[in-house]
Parts: C-alpha cells; structure tokens; sequence
C-alpha cells in the first residue's frame, strides 16, 4: 500500500513538475526591456540610416513587406516570412513580384495601411516621389525595380526589368520597413511613425530612445513587453559595467569584442552570451589608379603577404572567419567552402611559401632587401580600423613594404577615400543582407558608390547579371562563388577577415535570436518577454 | 573703481567679440561639415542630394552671411535648430545646462572645502608626517586622469556593492540623488582639490613668514585665529585666482567625467556635436560657456578690488 501511495505522490510530482515547465515557457506579458546603445543615432529615420544603431532601436516600430524569420538564426530565402503581405507570387517570367497585403492594419496614429503606402515608400526609395529623403544610401538596391503598381487598397506589385531573386531578401532587411504616405520624410526623422509592435515614445539625442507597447498591434497577444528603454552610453566600460551590476537587461547586440565577453562571463556567470558573425568584412583598399600600387604585381604580392589566421588569433582569439567576398559558411550562405578558399592566391595555409612567392613579385617590380617600398596605410580612426592596420603594417614589412599608419578621422574618410586620396587602405565593409547582389554590385561594380577601389571588369559585370537572374540557388551558388574567387585573384579587394561579435542578456530574457549572417535584420523584438 | 569697472567691460565684451569669431572661424578650419559625415558614414556621396542638403542647411552661403545669421541669431536669443535633431538648439541645449552646472558646482566645492583646509593644515604643520601624507595625496590627485579616476570608482563599486553609481534622471531615495552628482563631483574635483591645495600651502607658507603673522603671535593671539583670520585671509588671492581658472578648466574634466558617468549634461553633449559638426549646437554652446567664463573671470577680478582695497586704490 506504501508503495502505491509513493507511486502515486511521484506521479503526482512529476505532473506537478510537467506544468511548472510548461508554465515557465509561456511567455509573460509585461515589463520594460532595459537596454544600452552604443551610440546616438543621426536621426529615427531607417530608411535614411546606414548604420544598425538606427535599426536596432526603431526597427520594432515598422513592419516590412516580407521578414527573415525572427527566431531562425540565419536569414536564407528559406526563412522569409510574410508581414505586411499575406502573401506574395512571381509572374511566369519572373519579372513581376505581386504581394497580397494584410487588411485592417492601422498605423500608430490610427490611420489605415494601404497598397498606397507601400507605392509611396518604394518611389520615396526609387527617387521617383515628390518627397525627398535626405539621404537614400539604398537606392541601387532598387535599380531593377521599373514601376510599382497597385491594384485596389490591397495588392502591390513590382515590375522589374529583369528577374531578381535577390529583391524579396532586400525587401526582408530590417533596412526596408514600409513607411506611411501621410507622414513625411522630416518627421519620420523625428518622431517615426510605423504599423510595429512598438510606437515610439521620445528620441533624446545622447540621452535615450523610449518606445512602448502598440496597444492595436495586428498580431493579435504581441508584442509581450510594455516597452524598449535605450539608455545612450558611448562609454563601452561604463556600459559593459552597467550590464554587470543589472542596470540593464541586455548588451547592445553584437557590441562586445571577444576579450570583453570573458570579462562578463566572469563577472556575470549567469548572463547568456552569444557570439555571432556580423557579416562585416575587414579589407584592403588599394589605390590601383597610381604607382605603385598601378602594378598588379605588387598588389598581389600585398594579397599574398596576408597571414589571415594571424588576425583572428590576434584580434579574435581564434573567433573570426575567414572567407572572400562572401560570409563564409556555416553562417554564410553564399561563401565559398574551404577547399575552393584555399585555391585562391593568398588563403593556402603555407603563410612562409605564400610570402616567398610575394617575395618575388616585389623584386620582379624593382623593390628588395635594398629597396622597400615606403607606403601610407590609410585608416579610418576607430579602434576596429586601426588594430588590423597596424598588423597589417607588421605583415607587409615581410615583403620589403614599410608602411605608416595614417589614422583618419571618421569625417574626412570617405571623402579621402572617394578623391583617391590613399596608397593602400584598411577598411571595414557591412553587408546588410547575406545576398550576393547587395554585395557584388555595391562594393565591385564600375561606377558604383561604394567601389572605394574603382574596380571594374566587363567580363565580371556579366557575371554579376548572370547570378542575379538566376532563380534556381543550386545554380547560383556556383556562379557566386567564381564569380568570389576571381575578386579575390584580382585583387580587388582583399578581405582579411569576417568579424564576430558578441551579445549578451540577462537569464530571464527571453525569445531573443541574435542574427548569424547579418546585423542589421533581427530587431524586430515583438516576442521576446522577460521571464521576471 | 567705476573707471575700473567700465574698463573691464569693455574688455569683456572685445573678449567675447573675438571668442565669436574664433569659435565660427576653427569650426570651419575643421575639415568635414555636416554633410560630410552624413554621407561619410553612410559610405556614398550623392553630389545632387550632397548639394540639396548642404543648401537646407545654410552650409552653402558666403562665410561672413553665415557669421553674421549666428551673430545676430545669437544676440536675439535665436540660437537656431540643431543639425542632427532638427530641434531648436535652445530646447537641446537649456535642460543639459543644470546637469552640468550642479555637477561643476559640487565640484568647485569640493575641490575647496577640500583642498584650503588641507592646505592650511599642510602648511602649518609643514615637516611633519601629516604634511607629507598630504601633499604624496594631492600629487596624485595631480596625477590620476579623471577618467580613469572615474572608472575605478564606477569598477570598485560594482565589485562592491554590485550597484553602479551612473546617472540617474529619476533617482527614488536621496542617496540615489546625492550619488548621482556626488561621486562624479569627487572624481572630477579630486584634481582640482589637489591643486588648490596646493596652492593653499605654498601660499600659506609665505605668509606665515610675514612679520604681521609674528606680530599677531607676539599680541596672544590664538593659533587658529592666526592662521584662518590673519594668514589665510592674506593667502587667499592666489588660491581664488586658481580656483577662477579652474573653472573654466573644468569644463574640459567635465566632458570626460560626463562620458564615463553617463550624465547628460552640456560637456559631453558639445563632444557629440562638435563630433557631427552640428554648427548651431557647438557655436552657441562654446559661446554661451565662453560668456560664463569671461564673467567668472570678472567676478573674480572684482572678488579682488573686494578682498585687495589696493587694486581699488590703485586703479
């Protein structure tokens, strides 16, 4: 009988102890999630943004057309979600991208969403509006973008010139929410006004950034918390110590370097950190439109003086990637694997044959042990710039180039780098998308922006075209990765690395999912709660 | 002393006239606008938008258009918008004034009820193990950066106490309220401490040496009195002229001590905006510090005629 009434009291136990698990998994409504930012934005306008300090705290005010799945690490075209379109579909020749919009979607002012909307913000984004951005550091996202029609309140379409895949992962960015019509650019600056989980409160620049609760969210229970609180520290100690002592719930996301992350673990055990590429390339710009660097020879002797697992070790403690163009995998979807990495000049693991060969490049082109070639490295005045340089100015004294550090200030570096104004340039590039047109097209090719280097090869421009109208992604995946390949023989521009960077949290955090292969997509923060 | 006064403002007033134009003028020297680290940081130059943008702003009209828009904008009490937040200045600047005023205050007090009456005490008891313990005290108050300063104690607290004594805009007890302005005070003015200080005692020592100070002595005077009314009264200018230079001084403490604490104030706010260039921000700001020290500064020479009827005398 004893045993009976064991058996039963461990059942009951065990019944007990399902539920209390059950219970602890259910999201609880409520509370503030307290968070610092690394820096004061120029403004709350994300589509005038080019750094994730704007996406990150207003990204949770908007909602996108389509979203990369909020809790799948890694953004593919596997994990496009629908938002503000139900639905979407591509016309049998792949050049018009209809979506379905969600009815009875009201903007924090009340007002309805319509196909209108999204007509206005993707002309706003083309130029072809009568309003004006600012500044619109996208806009060749949507060069292949003809006209966007609409088609009652609730239908839009795209009309492209060209099949392109690649515009539904743009579409899916936390850079390209929907703005509304009836609010224009200069007050989106100010005070955004979105469909999001969260309507903004206040923006006070240095201070803090506050949004609360959508109280009429269309998706019907979210967002879990009351509201987001940023509190601006520029301080990285003071942050970082702010954390520690509880003073907040959560790290700016990717804003710890690898040896600050052993000092919170150690002085927080129980935060919960995680450490994830940002898909940031660390790379060389060379000045190829003067000597000497006009010679390719000695640009590839630079390509091939690299020793890249140095830079990890060094910067990283071995937590870095190394890669091409593309984000390496497993994290990267379009990078080349190792085995045809390491066919490239440069990226074989002989650091001391590699250098050899470079070695003789350098005398080929008249310099040696008699004769160094005396060079500026030229870089942006920011500690992630000027660490890799002055190991880089270490790296090339191995084949009789003796470099000198000149540190720029962040105002004058593009501009210098624009007027060609530089030898050789240590440089940092952010892909916003894991996506080859984002990348190909904005960093490499002729005529581009953002090509600081002025790299241009017709013959690769063709290339470009060719994957980007490709549908099929097993066949893509190969164009990318020549395409990758020749870049990198060509010496374009040498990437050094693929950073990481580390987040943490407080142990009743929950729901958050720190982005894998992007830092600019995951903020949207409708279903994280706090377990409190 | 009314023509001293007179003179002296008018001196003031050249000063701040001459402040003005080097304020606008470095500004300008400085390369890299607005626009330009807009578009810096967003890694493309659009030359049509560039353009666009720079003429919203007024960055494109003749420099001696721009001086005088500010000048008289200024004079007026128009202190124009923000670049960055498209506020008016005036809103930006005004709440971060007493932040930094309270701050600078409980650090100017610090450093004095600090450093005179450690100065005094190191001069009297000149040679002995106090007045060494207290002058290796101040050298290091000399020596320590405050931002380092600063972050030991904000270190040392979360080590501690697992609490970090950063600002708080809504502080629940008055502890909270007293360490949101006490502890930075302390860091910044623990320097400044130092040096006055410093100067109490050298000052002190010479005027302990006078023959009025033996003369007190020798009439029975008592050791306090003679030190506080007769010496100290007589070694005070210096230490008021260094405190009156450290109050400007300040200021650049201030910015740095306000980045590692976290307080919003006018110090570090002015980094920021001299960081985006934002014109209207930095040059009524400076301006406006520039017109508070020029009147410290004649305070001070007043505090003088007040404290040194010769200066009256003289003049």
């Amino acid at each position: 009988m004893r045993s009976v009434w064991a058996l039963a009291a461990m059942a009951a136990l065990s019944v007990l102890t399902a539920s209390t698990t059950t219970l602890a998994g259910e999201p609880k409504q409520g509370g503030v999630l307290r968070m610092y930012h690394r820096d004061s934005p120029a403004n709350a306008s994300i589509l005038e943004g080019a750094t994730y300090s704007v996406n990150v705290p207003f990204m949770g005010v908007f909602n996108n057309l389509v979203i990369y799945d909020q809790h799948i690490a890694q953004n593919s075209p596997d994990t496009l979600r629908p938002e503000l379109a139900e639905s979407w579909s591509w016309s049998s020749d792949n050049k018009k991208l209809t979506f379905k919009l969600r009815q009875g979607v009201k903007w924090h002012d009340g007002k309805p969403f319509t196909s209108a909307d999204v007509k206005c913000t993707f002309d706003l984004l083309m130029g072809k509006s009568q309003q004006k951005l600012r500044q619109n550091p996208r806009k060749a996202w949507y060069s292949e973008v003809d006209e966007i029609t609409t088609n009652g309140d609730f239908e839009v379409s795209f009309d492209l010139k060209r099949p392109q895949p690649s515009l539904l992962a743009m579409l899916a960015s936390g850079y390209t929410p929907v703005y509304p019509c009836h609010v224009s650019p200069a007050d989106m600056r100010t005070h955004p006004i979105g469909t999001g989980p969260f309507k903004f409160v206040e923006f006070k620049a240095n201070e803090s950034i506050k949004l609360t609760r959508n109280p009429d969210y269309w998706k019907k229970g979210l967002p879990h918390l009351d509201g987001i609180e940023y509190t601006i520290i520029t301080n990285r100690s003071t942050a970082i110590l702010a954390f520690v002592a509880g003073k907040f719930d959560m790290t700016f996301p990717t804003h710890i370097t690898i040896p600050l992350l052993k000092d919170i673990k150690s002085q927080a055990p129980n935060a919960t950190c995680v450490v994830e590429p940002t898909n940031v390339s660390t790379n060389i710009i060379v000045n190829s439109t003067s000597a000497p660097f006009d010679n390719i020879d000695i640009r590839r002797a630079v390509a091939l003086a690299l020793d890249r697992k140095a830079f990890v070790d060094i910067l990283f403690e071995g937590q870095a990637d190394i890669g091409g163009t593309m984000l390496p995998p497993p994290q990267g979807i379009w990078g080349m694997p190792k085995d045809k990495l390491e066919t490239i000049p440069g990226y074989g693991p002989d650091v001391k044959a590699n250098r050899e060969e470079a070695k003789k490049l350098m005398q080929k082109a008249g310099y040696g042990p008699d004769k160094h070639l005396a060079v500026k490295v030229s870089t942006r005045n920011l500690a992630e710039y000027r660490d890799p340089a002055v190991i880089l100015i270490d790296q090339l004294k191995n084949i009789y180039i003796d470099g000198e550090l000149d540190v720029v200030e962040t105002a004058n570096w593009f501009p210098k780098v624009a007027r060609k104004d530089y030898m050789l340039g240590l440089n940092l590039t952010g892909n916003s998308v894991d996506d080859p047109d984002q990348s190909f097209y904005e960093n490499y090719s002729c005529g581009s922006e953002r090509n600081y280097t002025n790299y241009c090869n017709k013959e690769i421009e063709k290339l470009f075209d060719a994957q980007s109208q490709e549908i099929d992604i097993s066949k893509r995946k190969p164009l990318v990765w020549e395409i990758d390949k020749k870049l990198q023989e060509d010496v374009a521009r040498p990437i050094i690395f693929h950073a990481r960077a580390g987040t943490c949290w407080q142990p009743y955090v929950k729901g958050v999912t720190i982005m894998s292969n992007s830092s600019y997509n995951g903020f949207r923060f409708e279903d994280v709660w706090l377990d409190k | 002393m009314f023509a001293y006064l007179v003179r002296r403002l008018l001196l003031m007033l050249v000063t701040l006239f001459g402040i003005s134009v080097v304020i606008f003028v470095l500004l300008r020297i400085v390369p890299g606008n607005i626009v330009d680290i807009l578009f810096a940081a967003a890694g493309y130059v659009d030359p049509a938008d560039k353009a666009n943008l720079e003429k919203e702003l007024g960055i494109d009209q003749p420099m001696i258009v721009q001086y005088w828009h500010w000048i008289s904008g200024f004079l007026r009490g128009d202190f124009g918008y923000s670049y960055v937040s498209e506020k008016p200045a005036l809103q930006e600047i005004l709440p971060r004034i007493p932040i930094t005023a309270k701050l600078a205050g409980l650090a100017l007090l610090f450093s004095a009820s600090i450093g005179i009456p450690l100065g005094v005490i190191s001069a009297v008891k000149q040679g002995t193990r106090l007045d060494y313990a207290l002058r290796v005290v101040s050298l290091s108050g000399l020596s320590l950066p405050s931002f380092w300063l600063g972050l030991l104690i904000l270190t040392a607290a979360v080590a501690m106490f697992g609490q970090i004594p950063i600002f708080n805009p809504n502080p629940k007890t008055w502890l909270e309220a007293f360490a949101t302005y006490a502890i930075p005070a302390a860091a910044v003015g623990f320097r400044s401490a130092a040096l006055t200080m410093r100067i109490t005692r050298s000052s002190m020592l010479e005027v302990l040496r006078q023959d009025y100070i033996r003369t007190a002595r020798a009439k029975g005077a008592s050791e306090t009195a003679v030190n506080y009314q007769h010496a100290l009264k007589n070694a005070i200018l210096p230490v008021i002229t260094v405190i009156g230079i450290e109050a400007a001084f300040l200021i650049g403490g201030l910015i740095v001590t306000e980045t590692v604490f976290n307080i919003p104030g006018v110090a570090r706010f002015l980094v920021e905006a001299i960081r985006w260039r934002d014109y209207p921000i930095v040059q009524n700001l400076v301006m406006l510090i520039a017109v508070v020290v020029v009147v410290a500064n004649f305070t001070v020479d007043m505090l003088y005629a007040v404290f040194d009827p010769r200066i009256r005398y003289t003049d």
